[in-house]
């Protein structure tokens, strides 16, 4: 069986078939893959015994849930009034000159991609932005080329895939 | 002019959390008539914005006639400028936990949920591990109630009750007509309480210490303390316990930089308050103290002089018009139109009149909009032309 097929499967053994599991499973399927392949779809549609459409429908509904392929790291910078007040912009630059992409790209070996998003909830420590599931806060350029130099450093020593 | 009231630090919400057994046992023993009492002479509004009587929302559901009921408590933090309910759930976790059940025992429900936002992620462990410790007690004692994380995946919408319950169950996160409310028709179509943190942490102070303490605090209409997430141009930015009803330049008395232009009172679903309007306004639900009395999630945001007004009504427009569910006509053309509104008439393409239609538009979504998104973003947008119509032309 295909890894995404038998994730699929185990996602929906954990969680159930019903509708009311869709979120929970397409989570972990982004979880692993980093987006929601068109396959992946479909095969959680036949795996909950659901139409494809409606799961496609659903998936596309939020903006975590992405259904493009994206890179290992998921940047989210944002972009809401408290951190737009407090620089996000220039930390924006800062990240595109480093990474050489600009917002809504992957760099070509497909570590890193670059988005923006809305309030993160951390306006008392603006600007704040999310790699995958970890939080920074009080970004300058500066600070966040430091982040950016960790998380290149560990790819370099071989850090197993985690998040 | 100012009010004889002063600004009061509370520190209620982030104390006192060890003793959540004793109270969780001492309010299982008591009658649920009593608790709903308690509740509702405590005068607790819910704090996720609406300002709904929280007793009067219990017994609602304990009154509807339903085999299966849920208990769900609002996570989902996405107004700009809030911060407030992640501070609770990794301070106080039990508090929370110990008022789902509580309210669970009152309306009769064995199922709870946290719908907790995407962006906080990172918190479900600790959750959990607070939530394993308190169904063991639960276990322990023989009542019968779980709870479980649900996890958002970065919709604002999914604040809304309805939204989210459609989200729960594996659905776009796309509001429902009200009626028919939460308490008879919420979750899989079950009678349903669903509270803010905040209001649940409130909730456990009242079950603990009887409503009398609560409603001491506050003033009429605003009974109690209330947590704000302080944020832009002050030089303390954080998160603060106050009592209900205190007025606007005392805020900015104790959080401003000195040179506060206005202040952003609710998020970007609030109300833009101009700095010759601090003294008449005062922060609490309807019931006018003196002056405009406004309600709010709690989030502050202050801005100085060197702020550009325009800059932020467009920031706020990106952010309603991304977030917008699109599922009615109203808010789905109306947010777009509002922002093209205003950037054309920025550079000259539309004249100073313009503005006018755009708040006749505005008035219009607030009266046909679906839910909560599309009828709020006149106040915002209709607080900021109005006071900074100068700033919106040049
Ligand atoms: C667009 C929108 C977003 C909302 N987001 C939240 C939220 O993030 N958290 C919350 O508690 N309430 C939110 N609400 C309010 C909820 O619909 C609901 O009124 C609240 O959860 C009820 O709890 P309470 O009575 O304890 O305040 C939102 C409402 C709207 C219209
Ligand atoms: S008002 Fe906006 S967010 Fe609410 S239902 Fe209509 S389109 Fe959706
Ligand atoms: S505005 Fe950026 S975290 Fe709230």
């Amino acid at each position: 069986m295909n890894t995404v097929t038998e994730l699929i499967k185990n996602l929906a053994d954990q969680h159930g078939r019903q509708r009311n599991n869709l979120l929970p499973i397409l989570q972990g399927v982004v979880e692993q893959e980093k987006y929601l392949s068109e396959f992946s779809m479909k095969a959680i549609a036949k795996e909950l015994d659901m139409s494809a459409a409606e799961v496609f429908g659903t998936a596309t509904f939020y903006s975590f849930l992405e259904h493009k392929k994206m890179g290992r790291y998921i940047i989210r910078i944002c972009k809401t009034i408290s951190c737009s007040m407090k620089g996000s912009n220039q930390v924006l630059l800062a990240i595109e000159d480093m990474l050489k992409i600009s917002l809504g790209e992957t760099t070509t070996d497909g570590t890193f991609s670059i988005l923006q998003t809305n309030c993160l909830g951390f306006c008392h420590q603006a600007p704040a932005m999310l790699i995958n599931n970890e939080v920074y806060t009080d970004l300058t350029p500066e600070k966040v080329r430091e982040i950016l130099s960790m998380y290149i450093n560990k790819i370099k020593e071989g850090a197993p895939n985690e998040n | 002019m100012k009010t004889n009231f002063q600004l009061k630090k509370v520190d209620f919400i982030f104390n006192n959390e060890n003793d959540w057994e004793e109270v969780l046992s001492k309010n299982l023993n008591r009658s649920r008539q009593d608790i709903i009492n308690e509740l509702i002479s405590s005068e607790l509004k819910g704090r996720g914005g609406a300002g709904f009587p929280t007793g009067l929302k219990w017994k609602l559901s304990a009154d509807a006639n339903d085999e299966t009921k849920y208990v769900i408590c609002n996570a989902d933090e996405g107004e700009p400028g809030t911060f407030k309910d992640r501070e609770i759930l990794s301070k106080v976790p039990f508090k929370v936990l110990t008022a789902m059940a509580i309210c669970a025992y009152v309306i009769g429900a064995k199922e709870g949920y946290i719908y907790l936002r995407g962006e906080y992620f990172f918190l479900q462990p600790e959750i959990n591990n607070a939530i394993n410790e308190f169904e063991y007690y639960c276990k322990e004692i023989n009542f019968d109630f779980s709870i479980k994380i649900f996890m958002g995946s970065g919709a604002y919408i999914c604040g809304e009750e309805t939204a989210l319950f459609e989200s729960m169950e594996g659905k776009r996160g796309e509001p429902r007509n009200k009626p028919p409310y939460p308490s008879s028709y919420g979750y899989m179509g079950k009678p349903t309480v669903i509270n803010n943190v905040e209001t649940m942490a409130h909730a456990y102070t009242i079950c603990n210490y009887g409503a009398k303490r609560f409603y001491d605090l506050g003033v009429q209409y605003s009974r109690g303390s209330k947590l704000y997430s302080v944020s832009g141009d002050t030089p303390k930015p954080g998160i603060y316990e106050l009592e209900l009803g205190m007025s606007l330049s005392d805020f900015v008395d104790e959080f401003g930089d000195g040179d506060t232009k206005a202040v952003q009172v609710g998020g970007a679903s609030g109300f833009l308050v101009p700095r010759k309007k601090f003294n008449e306004t005062t922060i609490g639900y309807q019931g006018k103290l003196t002056g405009i009395s406004l309600p709010t999630g709690g989030s502050m945001m202050l801005f100085n002089s060197s702020r550009s007004m325009y800059n932020v009504l467009d920031n706020y427009l990106v952010f309603f018009h991304e977030e917008s569910c699109g599922q009615c006509t109203p808010c789905r053309v109306g947010c777009q139109q509002l922002l093209k509104g205003i950037k054309s008439v920025k550079n000259g393409q539309k004249n100073a009149q313009y503005l006018d239609k755009l708040l006749q538009l505005a008035e219009t979504m607030q009266f046909t909009a679906k839910c909560g998104l599309g009828q709020s973003v006149a106040n915002s947008f209709s607080s900021i032309v109005e006071n900074f119509r100068e700033e919106m032309i040049y």
